[in-house]
Protein backbone atom coordinates (compact mmCIF):
# COMPACT_ATOMS: atom_id res chain seq x y z
CA UNK A 1 0.00 0.00 0.00
CA UNK A 2 2.98 2.30 1.21
CA UNK A 3 4.60 1.19 -1.81
CA UNK A 4 1.85 2.29 -4.15
CA UNK A 5 1.47 5.61 -2.65
CA UNK A 6 5.04 6.19 -3.17
CA UNK A 7 5.23 5.51 -6.86
CA UNK A 8 2.14 7.20 -7.46
CA UNK A 9 3.46 10.41 -5.53
CA UNK A 10 6.99 9.94 -7.45
CA UNK A 11 5.37 9.69 -11.12
CA UNK A 12 3.25 12.50 -10.55
CA UNK A 13 6.14 14.62 -9.20
CA UNK A 14 7.93 13.40 -12.50
CA UNK A 15 4.94 14.35 -14.58
CA UNK A 16 4.71 17.56 -13.28
CA UNK A 17 8.64 18.46 -13.99
CA UNK A 18 8.16 17.14 -17.78
CA UNK A 19 4.73 19.30 -18.11
CA UNK A 20 7.15 22.18 -16.68
CA UNK A 21 10.04 22.03 -18.77
CA UNK A 22 7.48 21.79 -21.63
CA UNK A 23 5.47 25.17 -21.18
CA UNK A 24 8.80 26.70 -20.34
CA UNK A 25 11.10 25.42 -23.38
CA UNK A 26 7.54 25.92 -25.79
CA UNK A 27 8.63 29.67 -26.64
CA UNK A 28 12.37 28.66 -27.40
CA UNK A 29 11.28 26.01 -29.46
CA UNK A 30 9.11 28.19 -31.24
CA UNK A 31 11.60 30.30 -31.51
CA UNK A 32 14.32 28.52 -33.13
CA UNK A 33 12.33 26.87 -35.16
CA UNK A 34 11.14 30.21 -36.76
CA UNK A 35 14.83 31.30 -36.57
CA UNK A 36 16.16 27.91 -38.86
CA UNK A 37 13.25 28.92 -41.11
CA UNK A 38 13.86 32.84 -41.62
CA UNK A 39 17.60 31.83 -41.67
CA UNK A 40 17.95 31.99 -45.37
CA UNK A 41 16.90 36.04 -45.36
CA UNK A 42 19.92 36.48 -43.39
CA UNK A 43 22.44 35.17 -45.77
CA UNK A 44 21.50 38.25 -47.85
CA UNK A 45 20.71 40.88 -45.35
CA UNK A 46 21.55 41.93 -42.12
CA UNK A 47 19.22 42.47 -39.09
CA UNK A 48 19.52 46.02 -38.88
CA UNK A 49 18.51 46.61 -42.47
CA UNK A 50 15.86 43.93 -42.20
CA UNK A 51 14.51 46.18 -39.38
CA UNK A 52 15.29 49.55 -39.92
CA UNK A 53 15.26 49.51 -44.37
CA UNK A 54 11.57 50.70 -45.71
CA UNK A 55 12.37 49.30 -49.22
CA UNK A 56 9.66 46.67 -49.59
CA UNK A 57 9.90 44.69 -52.79
CA UNK A 58 9.80 40.89 -52.75
CA UNK A 59 9.75 40.10 -56.32
CA UNK A 60 12.92 42.56 -56.22
CA UNK A 61 14.42 40.92 -52.79
CA UNK A 62 14.10 43.82 -51.04
CA UNK A 63 12.35 42.85 -47.77
CA UNK A 64 12.70 46.18 -45.57
CA UNK A 65 10.22 45.72 -42.51
CA UNK A 66 10.17 48.93 -41.06
CA UNK A 67 6.81 49.76 -42.39
CA UNK A 68 5.15 47.03 -40.89
CA UNK A 69 6.83 47.13 -37.39
CA UNK A 70 5.67 51.13 -37.55
CA UNK A 71 2.24 50.23 -38.82
CA UNK A 72 1.73 47.65 -35.67
CA UNK A 73 3.34 50.31 -33.32
CA UNK A 74 1.34 52.85 -34.50
CA UNK A 75 -2.19 50.90 -34.43
CA UNK A 76 -1.33 49.79 -31.17
CA UNK A 77 -0.49 52.62 -29.28
CA UNK A 78 -3.80 54.47 -31.08
CA UNK A 79 -5.65 51.35 -29.37
CA UNK A 80 -3.84 51.97 -26.11
CA UNK A 81 -4.40 55.70 -26.24
CA UNK A 82 -7.92 55.15 -26.60
CA UNK A 83 -8.91 52.33 -24.14
CA UNK A 84 -6.82 52.73 -21.22
CA UNK A 85 -8.44 56.16 -20.03
CA UNK A 86 -12.06 54.74 -20.72
CA UNK A 87 -10.97 51.86 -18.52
CA UNK A 88 -9.31 52.90 -15.84
CA UNK A 89 -12.09 55.03 -15.19
CA UNK A 90 -14.57 52.52 -15.13
CA UNK A 91 -12.65 50.24 -13.65
CA UNK A 92 -12.72 52.82 -10.89
CA UNK A 93 -16.07 53.41 -10.88
CA UNK A 94 -17.44 50.24 -10.97
CA UNK A 95 -15.35 48.52 -8.18
CA UNK A 96 -15.66 51.84 -5.91
CA UNK A 97 -18.47 53.64 -6.83
CA UNK A 98 -20.84 51.82 -8.21
CA UNK A 99 -23.39 49.32 -6.19
CA UNK A 100 -23.23 45.77 -6.31
CA UNK A 101 -26.41 45.47 -8.81
CA UNK A 102 -24.81 47.45 -11.25
CA UNK A 103 -21.48 45.31 -11.32
CA UNK A 104 -23.74 41.75 -11.12
CA UNK A 105 -24.90 43.40 -14.12
CA UNK A 106 -21.89 44.26 -15.99
CA UNK A 107 -20.28 41.47 -15.37
CA UNK A 108 -21.38 38.84 -17.80
CA UNK A 109 -21.67 41.54 -20.21
CA UNK A 110 -17.75 42.43 -20.28
CA UNK A 111 -17.42 37.98 -20.13
CA UNK A 112 -19.61 38.15 -23.39
CA UNK A 113 -17.15 40.69 -24.94
CA UNK A 114 -14.12 39.13 -24.07
CA UNK A 115 -15.02 35.91 -25.67
CA UNK A 116 -16.27 36.95 -28.95
CA UNK A 117 -14.22 35.82 -31.77
CA UNK A 118 -12.02 38.63 -32.71
CA UNK A 119 -13.60 38.46 -36.31
CA UNK A 120 -16.72 39.54 -35.11
CA UNK A 121 -14.90 42.97 -34.35
CA UNK A 122 -13.64 42.82 -37.45
CA UNK A 123 -17.10 42.83 -39.08
CA UNK A 124 -18.15 45.32 -37.09
CA UNK A 125 -15.36 47.94 -37.59
CA UNK A 126 -16.46 47.33 -41.20
CA UNK A 127 -19.54 47.90 -41.25
CA UNK A 128 -20.07 50.73 -38.80
CA UNK A 129 -16.39 51.97 -37.94
CA UNK A 130 -14.69 52.03 -41.46
CA UNK A 131 -18.18 54.24 -42.94
CA UNK A 132 -18.02 56.55 -39.75
CA UNK A 133 -14.43 57.39 -40.54
CA UNK A 134 -15.08 58.14 -44.15
CA UNK A 135 -18.46 59.49 -43.90
CA UNK A 136 -17.79 61.91 -41.10
CA UNK A 137 -14.69 61.68 -39.38
CA UNK A 138 -12.30 62.35 -42.56
CA UNK A 139 -14.23 65.13 -43.67
CA UNK A 140 -14.00 67.04 -40.47
CA UNK A 141 -10.38 67.33 -40.90
CA UNK A 142 -10.55 67.50 -44.20
CA UNK A 143 -9.33 64.31 -45.06
CA UNK A 144 -10.21 62.15 -48.00
CA UNK A 145 -10.16 58.72 -47.19
CA UNK A 146 -12.02 55.10 -47.50
CA UNK A 147 -12.12 54.44 -44.26
CA UNK A 148 -9.94 52.06 -44.26
CA UNK A 149 -6.97 53.25 -41.97
CA UNK A 150 -4.95 52.75 -39.05
CA UNK A 151 -7.41 55.15 -37.34
CA UNK A 152 -9.95 52.51 -38.04
CA UNK A 153 -7.16 49.64 -36.87
CA UNK A 154 -6.96 51.46 -33.66
CA UNK A 155 -10.49 52.04 -32.74
CA UNK A 156 -11.15 48.42 -33.45
CA UNK A 157 -8.34 47.15 -31.48
CA UNK A 158 -9.03 49.82 -28.63
CA UNK A 159 -12.99 48.12 -28.51
CA UNK A 160 -11.70 44.86 -28.17
CA UNK A 161 -9.23 45.31 -25.92
CA UNK A 162 -11.59 46.97 -23.47
CA UNK A 163 -12.75 44.06 -21.95
CA UNK A 164 -9.65 42.38 -21.79
CA UNK A 165 -8.46 45.66 -19.90
CA UNK A 166 -11.33 46.15 -17.93
CA UNK A 167 -11.33 42.69 -16.33
CA UNK A 168 -7.63 42.90 -15.14
CA UNK A 169 -8.21 46.06 -14.34
CA UNK A 170 -11.13 45.40 -11.77
CA UNK A 171 -9.62 42.54 -10.37
CA UNK A 172 -6.58 44.56 -9.52
CA UNK A 173 -8.65 47.28 -7.50
CA UNK A 174 -10.73 44.59 -6.23
CA UNK A 175 -7.37 43.65 -4.18
CA UNK A 176 -7.11 46.91 -2.01
CA UNK A 177 -7.79 45.83 1.26
CA UNK A 178 -11.59 47.69 2.48
CA UNK A 179 -10.26 48.35 5.40
CA UNK A 180 -6.73 50.82 3.80
CA UNK A 181 -9.92 52.59 2.32
CA UNK A 182 -11.61 53.25 5.63
CA UNK A 183 -8.43 54.13 7.41
CA UNK A 184 -7.87 56.95 4.37
CA UNK A 185 -11.28 57.72 4.72
CA UNK A 186 -11.14 57.82 8.52
CA UNK A 187 -7.85 60.22 8.39
CA UNK A 188 -10.04 62.89 6.57
CA UNK A 189 -9.29 61.92 3.09
CA UNK A 190 -12.45 62.56 0.95
CA UNK A 191 -13.54 59.89 -1.80
CA UNK A 192 -11.83 60.96 -4.51
CA UNK A 193 -8.32 61.42 -2.48
CA UNK A 194 -8.43 57.81 -1.11
CA UNK A 195 -8.54 56.51 -4.24
CA UNK A 196 -5.55 58.78 -5.38
CA UNK A 197 -3.60 58.64 -3.08
CA UNK A 198 -4.35 54.77 -1.32
CA UNK A 199 -6.40 52.90 -4.27
CA UNK A 200 -4.31 53.83 -7.32
CA UNK A 201 -1.37 53.53 -5.40
CA UNK A 202 -1.84 50.36 -3.83
CA UNK A 203 -2.76 49.06 -7.04
CA UNK A 204 0.24 50.22 -9.14
CA UNK A 205 2.09 47.39 -10.32
CA UNK A 206 -1.46 45.70 -11.36
CA UNK A 207 -2.45 48.92 -13.16
CA UNK A 208 1.00 48.31 -14.78
CA UNK A 209 1.04 44.44 -15.93
CA UNK A 210 -2.92 45.05 -17.04
CA UNK A 211 -1.78 47.62 -19.70
CA UNK A 212 1.25 45.53 -20.29
CA UNK A 213 -0.71 42.37 -20.79
CA UNK A 214 -2.88 44.09 -22.94
CA UNK A 215 -0.33 45.84 -25.00
CA UNK A 216 1.17 42.63 -25.81
CA UNK A 217 -2.28 41.60 -26.97
CA UNK A 218 -3.04 44.20 -28.95
CA UNK A 219 0.23 44.00 -30.85
CA UNK A 220 -0.07 40.51 -31.81
CA UNK A 221 -4.03 40.75 -32.74
CA UNK A 222 -5.00 39.94 -36.31
CA UNK A 223 -7.74 39.27 -37.69
CA UNK A 224 -9.65 41.84 -36.62
CA UNK A 225 -7.51 44.57 -37.54
CA UNK A 226 -6.25 42.92 -40.86
CA UNK A 227 -10.21 43.24 -41.85
CA UNK A 228 -10.29 47.04 -41.14
CA UNK A 229 -7.21 48.43 -41.70
CA UNK A 230 -6.85 48.76 -45.14
CA UNK A 231 -3.28 46.48 -45.82
CA UNK A 232 -1.02 48.98 -47.46
CA UNK A 233 2.32 49.40 -46.44
CA UNK A 234 2.42 52.86 -44.37
CA UNK A 235 3.96 55.52 -46.07
CA UNK A 236 2.99 58.23 -43.83
CA UNK A 237 1.74 59.00 -40.20
CA UNK A 238 -1.54 60.03 -40.90
CA UNK A 239 -4.13 58.34 -39.48
CA UNK A 240 -6.18 58.36 -42.23
CA UNK A 241 -3.95 56.30 -44.40
CA UNK A 242 -4.03 52.68 -44.37
CA UNK A 243 -1.32 50.77 -42.85
CA UNK A 244 -0.17 47.50 -42.78
CA UNK A 245 0.61 45.46 -39.39
CA UNK A 246 3.23 42.83 -39.24
CA UNK A 247 0.63 40.63 -38.00
CA UNK A 248 -1.56 41.15 -40.77
CA UNK A 249 1.49 40.60 -43.45
CA UNK A 250 1.91 37.64 -42.59
CA UNK A 251 -1.36 36.12 -42.45
CA UNK A 252 -2.74 37.59 -45.54
CA UNK A 253 0.58 36.54 -47.25
CA UNK A 254 1.89 33.13 -45.50
CA UNK A 255 0.44 30.07 -48.56
CA UNK A 256 0.41 32.28 -51.20
CA UNK A 257 3.11 34.18 -53.45
CA UNK A 258 5.75 31.38 -52.31
CA UNK A 259 7.27 31.26 -55.60
CA UNK A 260 8.70 34.41 -54.67
CA UNK A 261 12.49 33.38 -54.19
CA UNK A 262 13.56 34.31 -50.11
CA UNK A 263 9.47 35.73 -49.30
CA UNK A 264 9.21 32.49 -46.93
CA UNK A 265 11.72 33.03 -45.09
CA UNK A 266 11.40 36.82 -44.85
CA UNK A 267 7.42 36.32 -43.93
CA UNK A 268 9.12 33.57 -41.03
CA UNK A 269 11.57 36.75 -39.93
CA UNK A 270 8.72 38.63 -39.37
CA UNK A 271 7.06 35.92 -37.18
CA UNK A 272 10.07 35.76 -35.41
CA UNK A 273 10.11 39.75 -35.47
CA UNK A 274 6.60 39.47 -33.87
CA UNK A 275 7.40 37.08 -31.27
CA UNK A 276 10.51 38.92 -30.20
CA UNK A 277 8.76 42.14 -29.82
CA UNK A 278 5.69 40.64 -28.09
CA UNK A 279 8.62 39.67 -25.78
CA UNK A 280 10.36 42.60 -25.24
CA UNK A 281 7.10 44.36 -24.83
CA UNK A 282 6.17 41.57 -21.56
CA UNK A 283 10.16 42.02 -19.99
CA UNK A 284 9.82 45.41 -20.29
CA UNK A 285 6.46 45.99 -18.14
CA UNK A 286 7.67 42.60 -16.08
CA UNK A 287 10.52 45.42 -14.81
CA UNK A 288 7.99 47.93 -14.87
CA UNK A 289 5.77 45.73 -12.32
CA UNK A 290 9.37 45.21 -10.31
CA UNK A 291 9.99 49.11 -9.92
CA UNK A 292 6.23 50.06 -9.05
CA UNK A 293 6.17 47.42 -6.47
CA UNK A 294 9.68 48.51 -4.58
CA UNK A 295 8.80 52.20 -4.96
CA UNK B 1 11.70 75.14 20.73
CA UNK B 2 9.82 76.92 18.36
CA UNK B 3 6.90 74.52 18.53
CA UNK B 4 6.30 74.40 22.44
CA UNK B 5 3.32 76.85 22.00
CA UNK B 6 1.48 74.10 20.48
CA UNK B 7 2.60 71.49 23.11
CA UNK B 8 1.07 74.07 25.79
CA UNK B 9 -1.88 74.63 23.56
CA UNK B 10 -3.21 71.01 23.13
CA UNK B 11 -2.55 70.38 26.95
CA UNK B 12 -4.67 73.59 28.00
CA UNK B 13 -7.47 72.37 25.59
CA UNK B 14 -6.88 68.56 27.07
CA UNK B 15 -6.64 70.07 30.69
CA UNK B 16 -10.42 71.89 30.38
CA UNK B 17 -12.00 69.03 28.52
CA UNK B 18 -11.07 67.27 31.74
CA UNK B 19 -12.23 69.55 34.37
CA UNK B 20 -15.26 70.98 32.39
CA UNK B 21 -16.87 68.29 30.68
CA UNK B 22 -16.10 64.65 33.21
CA UNK B 23 -19.00 63.69 32.48
CA UNK B 24 -20.43 64.78 29.59
CA UNK B 25 -21.83 63.38 26.46
CA UNK B 26 -19.72 63.63 23.04
CA UNK B 27 -21.51 61.91 21.21
CA UNK B 28 -25.26 60.43 20.84
CA UNK B 29 -26.60 57.59 18.89
CA UNK B 30 -30.70 58.54 18.37
CA UNK B 31 -32.76 55.74 16.74
CA UNK B 32 -30.31 54.25 14.52
CA UNK B 33 -31.33 51.29 12.37
CA UNK B 34 -29.29 49.86 9.69
CA UNK B 35 -30.36 47.61 6.96
CA UNK B 36 -29.01 45.39 4.15
CA UNK B 37 -32.17 44.53 2.24
CA UNK B 38 -34.54 42.61 4.85
CA UNK B 39 -32.15 41.78 7.07
CA UNK B 40 -31.93 44.38 10.48
CA UNK B 41 -28.37 44.84 11.14
CA UNK B 42 -28.81 47.43 13.87
CA UNK B 43 -32.28 47.92 15.66
CA UNK B 44 -33.37 51.00 16.87
CA UNK B 45 -30.17 52.25 18.17
CA UNK B 46 -29.91 55.02 21.71
CA UNK B 47 -26.84 55.67 22.67
CA UNK B 48 -25.02 58.29 24.52
CA UNK B 49 -21.61 57.89 25.04
CA UNK B 50 -19.33 60.40 27.97
CA UNK B 51 -16.50 61.90 27.03
CA UNK B 52 -13.09 60.97 28.61
CA UNK B 53 -14.13 57.82 29.19
CA UNK B 54 -13.56 54.13 27.80
CA UNK B 55 -16.83 52.78 26.69
CA UNK B 56 -16.71 48.98 25.69
CA UNK B 57 -18.69 47.26 23.40
CA UNK B 58 -19.46 43.71 23.80
CA UNK B 59 -21.64 41.23 22.29
CA UNK B 60 -21.63 38.13 20.37
CA UNK B 61 -20.05 37.84 17.07
CA UNK B 62 -22.19 38.79 13.95
CA UNK B 63 -24.38 41.05 16.61
CA UNK B 64 -23.62 44.71 15.18
CA UNK B 65 -20.70 46.09 16.79
CA UNK B 66 -18.21 46.59 13.89
CA UNK B 67 -21.22 48.08 11.79
CA UNK B 68 -22.21 50.38 14.68
CA UNK B 69 -18.65 51.63 14.80
CA UNK B 70 -18.76 52.51 11.31
CA UNK B 71 -21.89 54.47 11.74
CA UNK B 72 -20.14 56.89 14.07
CA UNK B 73 -18.20 58.15 11.34
CA UNK B 74 -20.47 56.90 8.49
CA UNK B 75 -17.58 54.65 6.77
CA UNK B 76 -21.09 52.99 5.60
CA UNK B 77 -20.98 54.85 3.18
CA UNK B 78 -18.36 52.49 1.35
CA UNK B 79 -21.17 50.07 1.89
CA UNK B 80 -23.27 50.78 -1.01
CA UNK B 81 -25.93 48.17 0.26
CA UNK B 82 -26.34 49.53 3.44
CA UNK B 83 -29.10 51.54 4.11
CA UNK B 84 -28.58 53.73 7.42
CA UNK B 85 -31.23 55.69 9.23
CA UNK B 86 -31.15 58.07 12.22
CA UNK B 87 -28.67 60.14 13.64
CA UNK B 88 -25.42 60.37 15.17
CA UNK B 89 -24.41 63.81 17.15
CA UNK B 90 -21.31 64.83 17.88
CA UNK B 91 -20.23 68.79 18.87
CA UNK B 92 -24.38 69.51 17.74
CA UNK B 93 -23.58 68.03 14.63
CA UNK B 94 -25.12 65.14 13.34
CA UNK B 95 -22.42 63.39 11.35
CA UNK B 96 -25.63 60.76 9.41
CA UNK B 97 -27.33 63.96 7.91
CA UNK B 98 -24.92 66.65 7.57
CA UNK B 99 -24.56 69.33 4.78
CA UNK B 100 -21.44 69.57 6.40
CA UNK B 101 -17.96 68.30 5.85
CA UNK B 102 -17.75 65.18 6.25
CA UNK B 103 -14.44 64.01 6.14
CA UNK B 104 -13.50 66.77 8.29
CA UNK B 105 -15.99 65.64 11.13
CA UNK B 106 -14.22 62.05 10.32
CA UNK B 107 -11.08 63.29 11.44
CA UNK B 108 -12.78 64.40 15.17
CA UNK B 109 -12.72 59.91 15.25
CA UNK B 110 -9.86 57.91 14.92
CA UNK B 111 -10.01 54.15 13.65
CA UNK B 112 -7.96 51.09 14.96
CA UNK B 113 -9.05 48.47 12.98
CA UNK B 114 -8.75 44.34 13.82
CA UNK B 115 -5.87 43.98 11.72
CA UNK B 116 -3.85 47.19 10.92
CA UNK B 117 -4.33 48.35 7.46
CA UNK B 118 -1.36 50.37 6.90
CA UNK B 119 -1.53 53.05 3.74
CA UNK B 120 0.64 51.88 0.81
CA UNK B 121 2.99 54.48 1.91
CA UNK B 122 5.99 54.98 3.96
CA UNK B 123 6.38 54.53 7.42
CA UNK B 124 6.38 58.42 7.58
CA UNK B 125 3.88 59.62 5.09
CA UNK B 126 1.46 57.15 6.93
CA UNK B 127 1.57 59.17 9.86
CA UNK B 128 1.94 62.76 7.96
CA UNK B 129 -1.05 61.55 5.65
CA UNK B 130 -4.15 62.71 8.31
CA UNK B 131 -1.66 65.97 9.36
CA UNK B 132 -1.41 67.12 5.26
CA UNK B 133 -5.46 66.26 4.92
CA UNK B 134 -5.90 68.38 7.59
CA UNK B 135 -4.46 71.47 5.44
CA UNK B 136 -0.97 71.62 7.29
CA UNK B 137 1.73 72.41 4.62
CA UNK B 138 4.55 73.45 7.11
CA UNK B 139 7.40 70.55 6.58
CA UNK B 140 8.86 70.92 9.81
CA UNK B 141 5.61 70.94 11.74
CA UNK B 142 4.67 67.83 10.41
CA UNK B 143 7.95 66.17 10.61
CA UNK B 144 7.26 67.36 14.40
CA UNK B 145 3.99 66.03 14.48
CA UNK B 146 5.43 62.39 12.99
CA UNK B 147 7.71 62.57 15.99
CA UNK B 148 5.54 63.16 18.49
CA UNK B 149 2.79 60.69 17.96
CA UNK B 150 5.18 57.91 16.77
CA UNK B 151 6.46 58.71 20.39
CA UNK B 152 3.44 58.58 22.19
CA UNK B 153 3.03 55.01 20.89
CA UNK B 154 6.15 54.05 21.55
CA UNK B 155 7.16 52.88 18.07
CA UNK B 156 9.30 55.96 17.32
CA UNK B 157 12.95 54.88 18.61
CA UNK B 158 12.07 51.16 16.62
CA UNK B 159 11.27 53.56 13.35
CA UNK B 160 13.30 56.43 13.61
CA UNK B 161 15.81 55.34 10.92
CA UNK B 162 13.62 54.02 8.52
CA UNK B 163 10.90 56.15 8.46
CA UNK B 164 11.11 55.61 4.56
CA UNK B 165 10.32 51.92 4.18
CA UNK B 166 7.48 51.10 3.45
CA UNK B 167 5.43 50.70 6.55
CA UNK B 168 4.08 47.01 5.37
CA UNK B 169 7.78 46.32 6.24
CA UNK B 170 7.32 46.55 10.08
CA UNK B 171 5.81 43.86 12.28
CA UNK B 172 1.91 43.26 13.08
CA UNK B 173 2.01 44.53 16.35
CA UNK B 174 4.28 47.74 15.03
CA UNK B 175 1.70 48.26 12.22
CA UNK B 176 -1.03 48.06 14.84
CA UNK B 177 0.65 51.37 16.90
CA UNK B 178 1.71 53.16 13.78
CA UNK B 179 -2.38 52.94 12.52
CA UNK B 180 -2.74 54.48 15.88
CA UNK B 181 0.02 57.16 16.01
CA UNK B 182 -1.28 58.24 12.61
CA UNK B 183 -4.92 58.26 13.79
CA UNK B 184 -4.03 60.35 16.95
CA UNK B 185 -2.18 62.39 14.55
CA UNK B 186 -5.21 64.10 13.27
CA UNK B 187 -6.11 65.26 17.07
CA UNK B 188 -8.98 63.11 16.69
CA UNK B 189 -11.41 63.26 19.93
CA UNK B 190 -12.64 59.68 20.41
CA UNK B 191 -10.68 56.52 19.49
CA UNK B 192 -12.97 53.98 17.45
CA UNK B 193 -11.50 50.47 18.38
CA UNK B 194 -12.49 47.54 16.56
CA UNK B 195 -11.04 44.89 18.83
CA UNK B 196 -7.54 46.06 18.13
CA UNK B 197 -5.46 43.48 19.32
CA UNK B 198 -7.17 40.56 18.23
CA UNK B 199 -4.61 40.10 15.80
CA UNK B 200 -1.57 40.00 17.82
CA UNK B 201 0.38 38.43 19.92
CA UNK B 202 0.03 38.71 23.54
CA UNK B 203 3.16 41.22 24.29
CA UNK B 204 1.62 43.70 21.65
CA UNK B 205 -1.61 43.66 22.49
CA UNK B 206 -0.35 44.95 26.14
CA UNK B 207 1.63 47.32 24.40
CA UNK B 208 -1.61 48.69 22.73
CA UNK B 209 -3.81 47.91 25.98
CA UNK B 210 -1.09 50.14 28.08
CA UNK B 211 -1.27 53.05 25.65
CA UNK B 212 -5.54 52.47 26.10
CA UNK B 213 -4.85 53.43 29.58
CA UNK B 214 -2.65 56.19 28.96
CA UNK B 215 -4.88 57.53 26.31
CA UNK B 216 -8.12 57.85 28.25
CA UNK B 217 -7.13 60.77 30.50
CA UNK B 218 -7.83 62.87 26.88
CA UNK B 219 -9.48 60.60 24.74
CA UNK B 220 -12.82 59.22 24.86
CA UNK B 221 -12.02 55.89 23.81
CA UNK B 222 -15.03 53.38 22.26
CA UNK B 223 -13.64 49.55 22.22
CA UNK B 224 -14.83 46.16 20.85
CA UNK B 225 -13.10 43.72 22.16
CA UNK B 226 -14.17 39.99 22.75
CA UNK B 227 -11.32 39.57 25.65
CA UNK B 228 -13.74 40.22 29.14
CA UNK B 229 -10.31 40.66 31.00
CA UNK B 230 -9.62 43.53 28.77
CA UNK B 231 -13.03 45.12 28.71
CA UNK B 232 -12.77 44.89 32.64
CA UNK B 233 -9.28 46.32 32.85
CA UNK B 234 -10.36 49.18 30.71
CA UNK B 235 -13.67 49.88 31.06
CA UNK B 236 -16.04 52.51 32.68
CA UNK B 237 -18.96 51.39 30.78
CA UNK B 238 -20.00 48.98 29.32
CA UNK B 239 -23.03 48.34 26.35
CA UNK B 240 -24.24 44.58 25.97
CA UNK B 241 -25.23 44.17 22.27
CA UNK B 242 -26.89 40.85 20.98
CA UNK B 243 -28.63 41.09 17.62
CA UNK B 244 -28.05 43.94 16.59
CA UNK B 245 -29.86 45.74 19.71
CA UNK B 246 -28.61 47.03 22.63
CA UNK B 247 -29.72 45.14 25.32
CA UNK B 248 -27.48 46.52 28.83
CA UNK B 249 -25.81 49.11 29.54
CA UNK B 250 -24.28 50.36 32.52
CA UNK B 251 -20.84 50.32 34.45
CA UNK B 252 -18.08 47.41 34.55
CA UNK B 253 -19.53 46.33 38.36
CA UNK B 254 -22.82 46.83 37.30
CA UNK B 255 -22.42 44.53 34.10
CA UNK B 256 -20.12 41.89 35.36
CA UNK B 257 -21.47 41.26 38.69
CA UNK B 258 -24.88 41.50 38.73
CA UNK B 259 -26.09 41.02 34.68
CA UNK B 260 -29.81 41.32 34.57
CA UNK B 261 -30.47 39.61 31.22
CA UNK B 262 -30.32 36.00 30.36
CA UNK B 263 -28.51 37.22 27.38
CA UNK B 264 -25.74 38.80 28.78
CA UNK B 265 -25.59 35.94 32.34
CA UNK B 266 -24.86 33.27 28.87
CA UNK B 267 -22.68 35.50 27.42
CA UNK B 268 -20.42 36.28 30.26
CA UNK B 269 -20.64 32.46 31.53
CA UNK B 270 -19.17 31.22 27.71
CA UNK B 271 -16.40 34.44 27.23
CA UNK B 272 -14.95 32.82 30.82
N1 LIG C 1 -22.01 45.19 4.02
C1 LIG C 1 -22.77 44.22 4.51
N2 LIG C 1 -23.56 43.49 3.71
C2 LIG C 1 -24.33 42.50 4.20
N3 LIG C 1 -24.39 42.17 5.49
C3 LIG C 1 -23.62 42.86 6.36
C4 LIG C 1 -22.77 43.91 5.92
N4 LIG C 1 -22.12 44.41 6.98
C5 LIG C 1 -22.55 43.70 8.03
N5 LIG C 1 -23.44 42.77 7.67
C6 LIG C 1 -24.14 41.82 8.56
O1 LIG C 1 -24.46 42.50 9.74
C7 LIG C 1 -24.29 41.68 10.87
C8 LIG C 1 -23.41 42.37 11.89
O2 LIG C 1 -22.10 42.43 11.40
P1 LIG C 1 -20.92 43.07 12.25
O3 LIG C 1 -19.69 42.93 11.45
O4 LIG C 1 -21.30 44.43 12.63
O5 LIG C 1 -20.85 42.11 13.51
P2 LIG C 1 -19.85 42.16 14.72
O6 LIG C 1 -20.65 42.31 15.95
O7 LIG C 1 -18.78 43.14 14.49
O8 LIG C 1 -19.25 40.69 14.69
P3 LIG C 1 -17.78 40.20 15.06
O9 LIG C 1 -17.70 40.16 16.54
O10 LIG C 1 -17.69 38.82 14.48
O11 LIG C 1 -16.81 41.15 14.44
C9 LIG C 1 -23.74 40.38 10.36
O12 LIG C 1 -24.79 39.46 10.29
C10 LIG C 1 -23.22 40.70 9.00
O13 LIG C 1 -23.35 39.60 8.14
MG1 LIG D 1 -16.67 43.01 14.17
Amino acid sequence: MYLRRRIIDRLSGTWMVISLVTILLLPLIIGVGLYIKAAPVFEQHTLTELITSSNWAPTKGKFGFWPFIAGSLYVTVLAFIFSAPVCLLAAIHLTQYASKKLVRIIHPVIDILAGLPSVIYGVWGILIIVPFISGYLAPLFGQNTTGYSILAGGIVLAIMCIPYMLNMLMEVFKTVPMGTREASLSLGATYWESIKHVVIRHSRPGIVSAFGLSLAKAFGETIAVMMVVGNRVLSSLNPFDPGYPLPALIANNYGEMLSIPMYDAALMFAALLLLVIILVINLFFRYLIHKTQKA
Amino acid sequence: MSFSNIDTMTEVSVEQREINDVSSTILQIKDLNVYVEDHHILKNINLEIPKNRVTVLLGPSGCGKTTLLKCMNKLTDLYRELEVSGSILIDGDDILNTSKNVPSIRQKMGLLSQRPYPLPVSIYKNVAYGIKLKGIRDKKLIQYSVQKNLEEVGLWDEVKDRLNSPATSLSIGQQQRLCLARGLAVKPRIILADEPTSALDPISSKTIEELFRRLKKHYTIILVTHVLRQAIRLADNVVFMSDGAIIEQGSPDELFNNPQTDKLKEYLVEGN
